[in-house]
């Protein structure tokens, strides 16, 4: 089996200056390494929707990644509130933010439907006041 | 003359990786300035002198702006070299007008300019207007990727092909005002005089050494139409003295202030007519504006106008007022001026305004061409980085730690180039000289 990259990132919550650091940063590695510029953009966007929920939902949480060359796998687990009902959650401009974070432009509903949009695979674990986790996947073609 | 001109070719098509922004290695003291501050980290210090990576370089200038001896220059072409031609255009470009105090009529620059020895002169704005319209009639036909990055900017160009490849399809497929007005000036030119192409000179007046390089080596096009590239900081002196002997202006001037707008920051954008802009100017901003359009977030924004320099190309290094000032002198000019004195005819997109060549990605930064290995090479650079200081203090030469690394794995540095590594080394080495020494005095003492 060929070796995979292991990165793992510490997300804080309810700062909105530090969101987007654990996918910039996995982003710049896939760039190095040389994944196609689909590859790139697919984990970038759903990590980066992931990683603002965890800011705006959860309090943070912490992000693993593993990097194969032929799939990416991201877990994102946060000890937030749960999600009560994630089919309603899946559907597209359903929004529970508050109204302080749809004034910074997030909190339109998109969140989990472009992740699923933009993964192969994607799987949704949550108990309401322990966390959830949410694991994707990005096949590189 | 012929020769020196056949010769200037011959250069031209050799030197592919010609840039402008260059090293003057007799002043270079070998300090960081430059190796902290390049955006896309194209400079190592090796054997005491920067060293520009010309594969990475963007020629951006931001090298030239910070270092303290003045070792990073722009390199241009010489005020003479115009006189190889029989027929000699200039193209200003519309942020020389900012540098002008008190200007209230194009027309003195455009006047002076011909007393430096210019038989005509043609105003790069006229062609801005034209590209303004073209990227309307574009957005209207709705075929192009939102958000659509404007293509003005050579440092943005060819930051996207190497730092953000998987942007270039984002990038607006015209040419810059710069190469279109070039085009027009050569075939009104031929029209007038009668002249063949190759006796008509066309000289850029150019804020930043970038569009220097964009017309030797440039992007969307196999070659440039222009002949060469003359510095504004070079001209304006020149240009003053003959500005102030000036009694009655010829009527030169054909453009409104859509063109002239272009100058600064937004001025590009605002002649879209389409609020769904967003301009950014700087090269911090820029690149921050970019990573955001990867992450999909600028989705709604319909055109992204980015300009390398702060304030817009008013903020070229080849400049010689401060932008904000230039901006200012270009905001009051355009009371005196129409809207726009440039169209297309029929409101159709000539082709010859369209990259003849795709915008390539020149993804230089990854590891290798084969993904095991470049995952093998990633995993020895985190191991390698693990192990340094991470105070990314620039003494080795690489911008940052993580550079440094990088360049270990590729073989261009080694872990002793760390001074906290071979502090390390020389202190483990000292110790263990020092455990022989009392070693050996021990057992003479035990003989």
């Amino acid at each position: 089996m060929a070796e995979t990259i292991q990165l793992h990132f510490d997300v804080p919550g309810d700062d909105f200056t530090r969101a987007g650091e654990a996918s910039g940063q996995t982003k710049r590695t896939l760039k190095k390494i040389g994944f196609s510029s689909d590859t790139i953009r697919r984990v970038s966007i759903a990590m980066y929707e992931g990683e603002i929920n965890m800011v705006i939902h959860a309090g943070g949480g912490v992000i693993d990644v593993e990097i194969a060359p032929d799939r990416i796998e991201m877990w994102l687990r946060d000890k937030g509130p749960g999600i009560p009902d994630v089919e309603l959650a899946m559907q597209e401009g359903y929004s529970t933010a508050p109204d302080n974070v749809r004034s910074l432009g997030f909190g339109a509903g998109m969140g989990l439907p472009n992740i699923k949009k933009y993964t192969d695979d994607m799987k949704i674990d949550t108990e309401i006041g322990v966390g959830t986790t949410v694991y994707m996947a990005v096949q590189n073609h | 003359m012929v020769f020196r001109r056949a010769l200037g070719k011959w250069c031209y098509r050799l030197d592919l990786s010609f840039h402008s922004v260059t090293l003057d290695s007799g002043k270079c003291k070998g300090c960081i300035h430059c190796i902290k501050r390049c955006p896309t980290q194209a400079i190592r210090v090796r054997n005491g002198k920067a060293l520009i990576l010309s594969e990475l370089c963007v020629d951006c200038g931001e090298c030239i702006r910070v270092c303290p001896h003045h070792a990073k220059k722009a390199v241009y072409d010489p005020l003479d070299i115009i006189q190889n031609y029989t027929y000699k255009i200039a193209m200003p470009a519309p942020s020389l007008y900012g540098q002008i105090n008190n200007l209230d009529d194009i027309d003195y620059v455009l006047t002076a300019l011909k007393h430096m020895g210019f038989d005509h002169v043609f105003e790069v704005s006229r062609a801005a207007e034209l590209v303004s319209e073209a990227t309307r009639l574009k957005m209207q036909e709705g075929t192009l990727r939102y958000p659509i990055i404007s293509s003005a900017c050579p440092v943005v160009e060819r930051l996207i092909r190497v730092r953000f490849p998987e942007l270039c399809d984002h990038v607006l497929p015209l040419l810059s005002p710069m190469e279109t007005a070039a085009r027009m000036a050569r075939k009104e030119a031929m029209e007038e005089t009668g002249l063949p192409s190759e006796e008509i000179g066309i000289f850029f007046i150019s804020p930043c050494p970038a569009k220097v390089t964009d017309i030797k080596r440039p992007i969307g096009c196999e070659k440039s139409a222009v002949d060469g590239a003359l510095a504004m900081s070079e001209i304006y002196p020149k240009l003053i003295s003959r500005m102030n002997k000036i009694d009655q202006p010829e009527p030169l001037a054909c453009s409104g202030l859509i063109g002239v707008s272009w100058a600064g920051s937004g001025g590009e954008s605002a002649a879209l007519l389409d609020n769904h802009y967003l301009a950014a100017d700087g090269m911090e901003n820029v690149i921050k504006v970019l990573e955001e359009v990867e992450d999909g977030k600028l989705d709604d924004v319909h055109f992204i106008e980015l300009n390398a320099c702060a304030g817009g190309c008013v903020g070229g290094v080849l400049t010689v007022e401060n932008p904000y000032v230039a901006k200012t002198r270009i905001q009051l000019l355009r009371k005196y001026l129409p809207v726009s004195k440039n169209h297309l005819h029929d409101g159709l997109v000539p082709q010859d305004m369209f990259w003849s060549e795709p915008l390539e990605e020149a993804p230089v930064m990854r590891l290798s061409e084969d993904l095991t290995e470049s995952m093998r090479m990633m995993t020895e650079i985190d191991r390698i980085h693990g192990q340094l200081p991470g105070l990314d203090c620039g003494s080795c030469g690489a911008p940052t730690c993580r550079a440094l690394a990088e360049d270990i794995v590729r073989g261009l540095a080694n872990e002793n180039d760390c001074v906290f590594r071979l502090r390390e080394q020389v202190r483990a080495l000292a110790a263990s000289l020092t455990g022989l020494e009392s070693l050996s005095s021990q057992r003479k003492e035990e003989k």
